[in-house]
């Protein structure tokens, strides 16, 4: 079986504060790491390479310093590492960026592709279903479990709000996963000490298959129309209370408030 | 000269940092408390190759060095220096004296289990009637056909009753002093070895401290470590290996001290404000900040020098000398600047003091870290 998995760099938003006054996040200074549902894509990968013994490439798209989530993910046991870095691609909003990973992905062999359902510095889930419709690629998203009979097709269970979902696709197909879905391995010591001593390639616009005008600033649809911090809510007051004295005592807050 | 961390050390605190905090530090306290063996931490470590980080690729290890090891040694005490114990009496003592003397057939016997965790692995020296003097030994090993029978005792043995493989120092020659002393292999389960007493004790209370029982212990030929009569130099030479080991713990444990001081003064306020608005404790901090930064470079120069394959006893020394003594300070200040809470075991401190004295004792106490120096002062 031949893997693919999307990887991205994030600032580490548990980290991240918001500059009060222009209200967009303050970068300086916050550690960058590997997009944690895509860590939890790419366990799910390397759990599919101890049954199947499967072959893992991992992918990112992205400025050269992200060249670290690479060496990271072949710490975990990835075997093979594409940067896809060019000028042409900066500026991209989650449209072109699907289609310069669709672009390298029309050149690479792949059973599975796996990306993380969402990103979280930006929270759109749109990336992975994205690539799918360029490819024409089935694709099943929030997989939780999936198995292979070997040949050409998974049996995929995916989460749904009521409860679980069991599909079948054929191969090559696109699944996105949850962090929280599964646990992603420790970086290996052995794989730490080769990381830096392994090959990561590096894929501009020349080395992939797709047409310019989707890529980049000018790809790119989406525009920003705002971005602003959530006022921080006050902590509310709690009362321990039977039902009736409870209704009373929200009566009496709410008219205190002028709400009623 | 470059003070730089490489790439690959980057990448590998990440690592480290983030076992510690999630599988190391959430034990740590229940560790203490109730004196139980974190077996269930080997365990985890063993796949992620902690357990075997300057062991070689060919036998089964990470094929990291020396400097990669000491990191994981310092992350691992800040957390739990219990943990720390274990890992570096398991490496330093045990499977880099096995990489560094033993046959072919030895490594490849113990080597790939020792590296992976499967085995753990322990270092006996020091006896009831031999301790800085450890060339009084009166463990005996007699040749007896195609064994030797070894008579005697041990004691203080780090990782004792859990540990797989065994290095034992005895005397194959009496009239010779230092120079009568072999190293042997012995593993658990062979008939005439026993565990005997557990030691209870004031600190690292998670790692067990036992005492080893020969009678007319019967051990294949095969099992002898290195040469007839040199085991005595095996013993110092992995203990210069083992101090870094130990320093690193010490520095880790200061880390963790000073870590748990800096958030307790922001959050905890007297006088209408945080103690961290005392010039006092802003003092305080200073001078643990800078020893514990000197001690860093101290012990990671000493480990960076056995990579070299340079000697560093003298380094070794100085490097676990001044760690621990720089442990029990900044352990013993940040106690202070949490107050009564700090001499509670609702806080971290408490243990981390308790922790910090054994590193000026074991793998040779501080009175012998400066006859190492200035022995070489002197010469
Ligand atoms: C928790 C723990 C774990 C241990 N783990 C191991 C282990 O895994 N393997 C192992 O072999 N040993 C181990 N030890 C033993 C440890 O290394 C010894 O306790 C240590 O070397 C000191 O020996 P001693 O206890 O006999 O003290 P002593 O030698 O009796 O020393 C007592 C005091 O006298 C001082 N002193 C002694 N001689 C001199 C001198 N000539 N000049 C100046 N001062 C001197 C010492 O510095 C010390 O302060 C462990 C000990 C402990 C407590």
């Amino acid at each position: 079986m031949k893997i693919v998995v999307c990887i991205k760099q994030v600032p580490d938003t548990t980290e991240i504060k918001i500059n009060p006054v222009t209200g967009t996040l303050i970068r300086d200074g916050v550690p960058s790491i590997m997009n944690p549902d895509d860590k939890g894509g790419l366990e799910l990968a390397l759990e599919l390479k101890e049954k199947y013994n499967a072959h893992i490439t991992v992918i990112t798209m992205g400025p050269p310093q992200a060249d670290t989530i690479l060496r990271e993910a072949m710490a975990m046991g990835a075997d093979r590492a594409i940067l896809l870095t060019d000028k042409r691609f900066a500026g991209a909003d989650t449209l072109a960026t699907s289609h310069a990973l669709a672009g390298a992905l029309r050149k690479l062999d792949f059973d599975l592709l796996i990306t993380g359902r969402q990103a979280i510095d930006g929270d759109t889930a749109q990336v992975g279903p994205q690539i799918a419709e360029h490819l024409g690629l089935p694709q099943v998203t929030y997989l939780c479990d999936l198995s292979f009979d070997g040949k050409r097709t998974f049996t995929l269970t995916r989460e749904i709000e009521e409860g679980y979902q069991l599909l079948e696709a054929e191969a090559p197909c696109l699944v996105t996963v949850l962090a929280s879905a599964r646990n992603p391995r420790y970086m290996r010591v052995r794989g730490i000490v080769e990381a830096y001593s392994r090959e990561v390639e590096t894929w501009g616009f020349d080395q992939i298959e797709v047409n310019e005008e989707y890529l980049g600033l000018k790809g790119s649809p989406t525009q920003v129309k705002k971005a602003f911090a959530k006022d921080m809510k006050a902590p509310g007051s709690v009362y321990e209370a039977e039902p009736e004295e409870a209704v009373g005592i929200i009566i009496s807050k709410l008219k205190e408030k002028f709400i009623i | 000269m470059d003070f730089n961390l490489s790439k690959t050390q980057i990448l590998f605190q990440q690592m480290i940092h983030q076992f510690a905090e999630k599988e190391v530090k959430p034990l740590a306290a229940e560790v203490d408390e109730m004196e139980r063996f974190p077996l269930e931490t080997v365990q985890k470590m063993g796949p992620v190759g902690i357990m075997g980080i300057p062991i070689p690729v060919a036998y089964g290890g990470a094929g990291g060095d020396t400097l990669l090891y000491t990191m994981a040694i310092e992350e691992l005490s800040r957390a739990c220096a219990t943990t720390g114990v274990i890992v570096s009496a398991h490496t330093s003592l045990c499977a880099v004296p096995i990489l560094e003397y033993g046959n072919e057939e030895q490594k490849q016997k113990y080597l790939p289990r020792l590296a992976t965790g499967e085995w753990i692995g322990a270092f006996g020296l020091t006896e009831p009637n031999a301790g800085t003097d450890a060339s009084a030994q009166q463990t005996t090993a007699t040749p007896e056909g195609d064994s030797f029978i070894l008579n005697g005792s041990k004691i203080f043995i780090t990782n004792a009753e859990y540990a797989h493989v065994y290095i034992i120092m005895a005397m194959t020659d009496r009239s010779k002093g230092t120079k009568g002393i072999t190293a042997f292999i012995v593993e658990k389960g062979t008939p005439g070895f026993s565990i005997g007493k557990k030691e209870k004790k004031m600190g690292i209370r998670g790692s067990a401290t036992c005492e080893l029982i020969f009678e007319n212990c019967r051990i294949p030929k095969e099992n002898q470590l290195g040469k007839t009569n040199e085991g005595f130099k095996i013993a110092m030479k992995g203990l210069d290996g083992g101090r870094i080991g130990i320093a690193a713990q010490a520095l880790g444990i200061a880390q963790g001290a000073l870590s748990e001081t800096v958030k307790y003064v922001k959050e905890r306020k007297q006088f209408g404000k945080p103690l961290s608005a005392f010039q006092n404790t802003q003092f305080q901090l200073a001078d643990m900040e800078t020893r514990v930064q000197a001690a860093r470079w101290l012990v990671y120069r000493a480990a960076s020098l056995k990579d070299q394959k340079v000697n560093f006893s003298s380094e070794a020394a100085m490097a676990k000398l001044f760690a621990a003594e720089v442990a029990m300070e900044v352990t013993t200040k940040a106690v202070q600047c949490h107050g009564g809470y700090g001499y509670t075991r609702e806080y971290p401190v408490e243990r981390m003091m308790r922790d910090a004295k054994i590193t000026e004792i074991y793998e040779g106490t501080s009175e012998v870290q400066r006859m190492v120096i200035s022995a070489k002062l002197l010469k």
